[in-house]
């Protein structure tokens, strides 16, 4: 426990409860953006409040978007850079039908804040052109009415990256995070299990 | 979503600066998945956003002098998974596992599992946390223990009960550098009035790790039963860590139930027929029957009790190396 206490008793000579108290806390929060006095200025959090410029990796690119705090990595891919593949259906995830690659790893772009995912590199289905399992998706027929189907291939994507062959058990369950309302699991499983097999 | 303010914080005393004393002024955001959609529905509405996952301290699985093992709020779920340190604990790994959906479990966090809000469809339908409606009917997935009081949901983390099975600490942080230790055991409690958390801390305190003690010859197992294999939450799971002596004998034993009351449930009737007596299947019964015994269940969930009692069962069997049979 020693090395808890000893991390928590590291601390800035820098007290932001004091500079609250003495400032009218929330309705100066953003002040604190252009205070200078203090030494330790340049480790202490931004406060952000309303719309300010960030810088996004998208795809292997740079781009400026415009975030409020409440901005959604998702509403800014669709919105702003016109990547329309991910699909806003659940809001809260539970679809999957927004999966995206944030530094390699699947997740959901509906329940990530944009401001969150600055400096990180994000990647999306528009990415994927060519790619061994969007040609399987054509080839097995993977899809019905399609919202849910980029957010699939992005998820079968992700799947066989970690377990290239990977059996159809293993798909069926590793793909649990995305639903098809459809209900084209069947041709869905059929194309990954292709790709897995033809070692993509 | 109502408009808010956001800060990324770098250290553990900034978190604890930006956030407010008063009840649901400020939320701390890591992964995201539940707290997104919560502030989409506006069932949340925070003034303030503090996302944690700039807190380098926070991201570490380390193991501590005493052989310990501390785990930072915002350690993924996947980052778990694939941690060797932690094979040692196989109940923790099974509820990870259990959970399934790829993206929960890259972009959720422990922390957050453990802190998430009630899935009952009451609250996330804006009725609040103890809405009346609950007794009324459309109660098929809420409690069936601990229910007496206002609060009829069901604590919705798969991660708490294996957790508390083992005797998890929180290490918590608070204003004017306070730092506590608390039992993960005493951590939730049953809100008794609308607005209430579903745990102890004060709004402007925050879980920084999770410790777990060294598994010293303990072994243990999480049991979800579930209505598939799908990503729903299951409607009855079980964690069980036993203490067994060179018979076969159990000399500890801790049993938690998840998803039948309004926080883990631990059940000392389980417990007290485990203790003193060699595991086998008939023994594993007895203390799924003595965890359910005190079940009160409502108009339409009788049948979490029997789903109850068989994961209490196989949750003990798992741990002590039996085969559980079936699903």
């Amino acid at each position: 426990m020693t090395d808890l206490k000893n991390k928590a008793a590291k601390k800035s000579g820098f007290n932001r409860r004091d500079f609250f108290r003495g400032s009218g806390a929330i309705a100066a929060a953003t002040a604190l953006q252009t205070q200078t006095a203090d030494a330790f200025q340049d480790q202490s959090p931004q406060i952000i409040s309303g719309e300010t410029t960030i810088t996004l990796n998208v795809n292997g690119k740079d781009h400026q978007v415009k975030a409020e705090p409440r901005t959604t990595l998702l509403e800014v891919l669709r919105y702003q850079l016109d990547l329309t593949g991910a699909k806003p259906v659940s809001s809260d995830g539970s679809s999957g039908a927004s999966t995206i690659f944030v530094d390699g790893k699947p997740m959901t772009a509906s329940t990530i804040l944009a401001l969150q995912a600055a400096g990180k590199k994000i990647e999306t289905v528009e990415s994927l052109g060519g790619d061994a399992v969007q040609q399987a998706f054509v080839k097995y027929d993977a899809e019905q009415c399609g919202f849910c189907t980029p957010g699939f291939v992005m998820a079968v994507r992700s799947f066989l990256n970690k377990k290239p062959n990977a059996s159809e058990a293993e798909i069926r369950s590793g793909l649990n995070g995305n639903i098809c309302r459809c209900g084209t699991y069947a041709n869905i499983v059929e194309a990954a299990i292709s790709v897995a097999k033809g070692g993509n | 979503m109502k408009a808010f303010e956001y800060a990324s914080p770098r250290t553990e005393a900034e978190v604890v600066q930006l956030l407010s004393a008063e009840p649901g002024k400020t939320e701390i955001l890591a992964g995201g998945t539940d707290l997104v959609g919560l502030m989409k529905k506006m069932i949340v509405t925070p003034d303030r956003v503090v996302n944690i996952m700039d807190v380098p301290t926070l991201k570490s699985i380390d193991e501590l002098p005493d052989g310990s093992v501390s785990i930072g709020a915002t350690v993924t779920l996947d980052d778990i998974l694939a941690h060797p340190y932690l094979d040692v604990y196989p109940a923790i790994k099974q509820a990870i596992r259990g959970i399934s959906s790829m993206q929960l479990q890259a972009q959720g966090t422990l922390g957050g599992e453990v802190c998430q809000r009630p899935r009952c469809w009451f609250y996330r339908n804006g009725d609040g946390l103890l809405s009346q409606g609950v007794a009324e009917g459309a109660n098929e997935f809420h409690a069936i223990l601990g229910n007496s009081g206002p609060a009829k949901f069901v604590n919705s983390s798969r991660i708490a009960p294996a957790l508390i099975a083992l005797d998890a600490q929180l290490r918590v942080l608070g204003p004017d550098d306070a730092e506590q230790f608390v039992p993960l055991a005493e951590f939730f409690r049953s809100p008794q009035r609308e607005g209430q958390r579903e745990h102890v801390l004060a709004p402007n305190q925050f879980v920084s790790h999770i410790v777990l003690p060294p598994i010293e010859g303990r072994t243990c197992a999480t049991y979800e039963v579930r209505h598939g294999e799908g990503p729903d939450y299951p409607l009855a799971a079980a964690a069980a860590a036993l203490r067994l002596n060179g018979f076969g004998i159990v000399q500890d034993a801790n049993v938690v139930l998840g998803q039948v009351a309004p926080m883990p449930w631990i059940s000392q009737e389980a417990i007290a027929v485990l203790r003193g007596r060699k595991v086998d299947v008939a023994l594993a019964e007895a203390a799924g029957e003595a965890a359910v015994s005190r079940a009160t269940p409502l108009s339409q969930n009788e049948y979490k009790v029997q789903l109850a009692k068989v994961a209490v069962k196989r949750a003990i069997l798992l741990a002590a190396g039996y085969e559980t049979g079936g699903f």
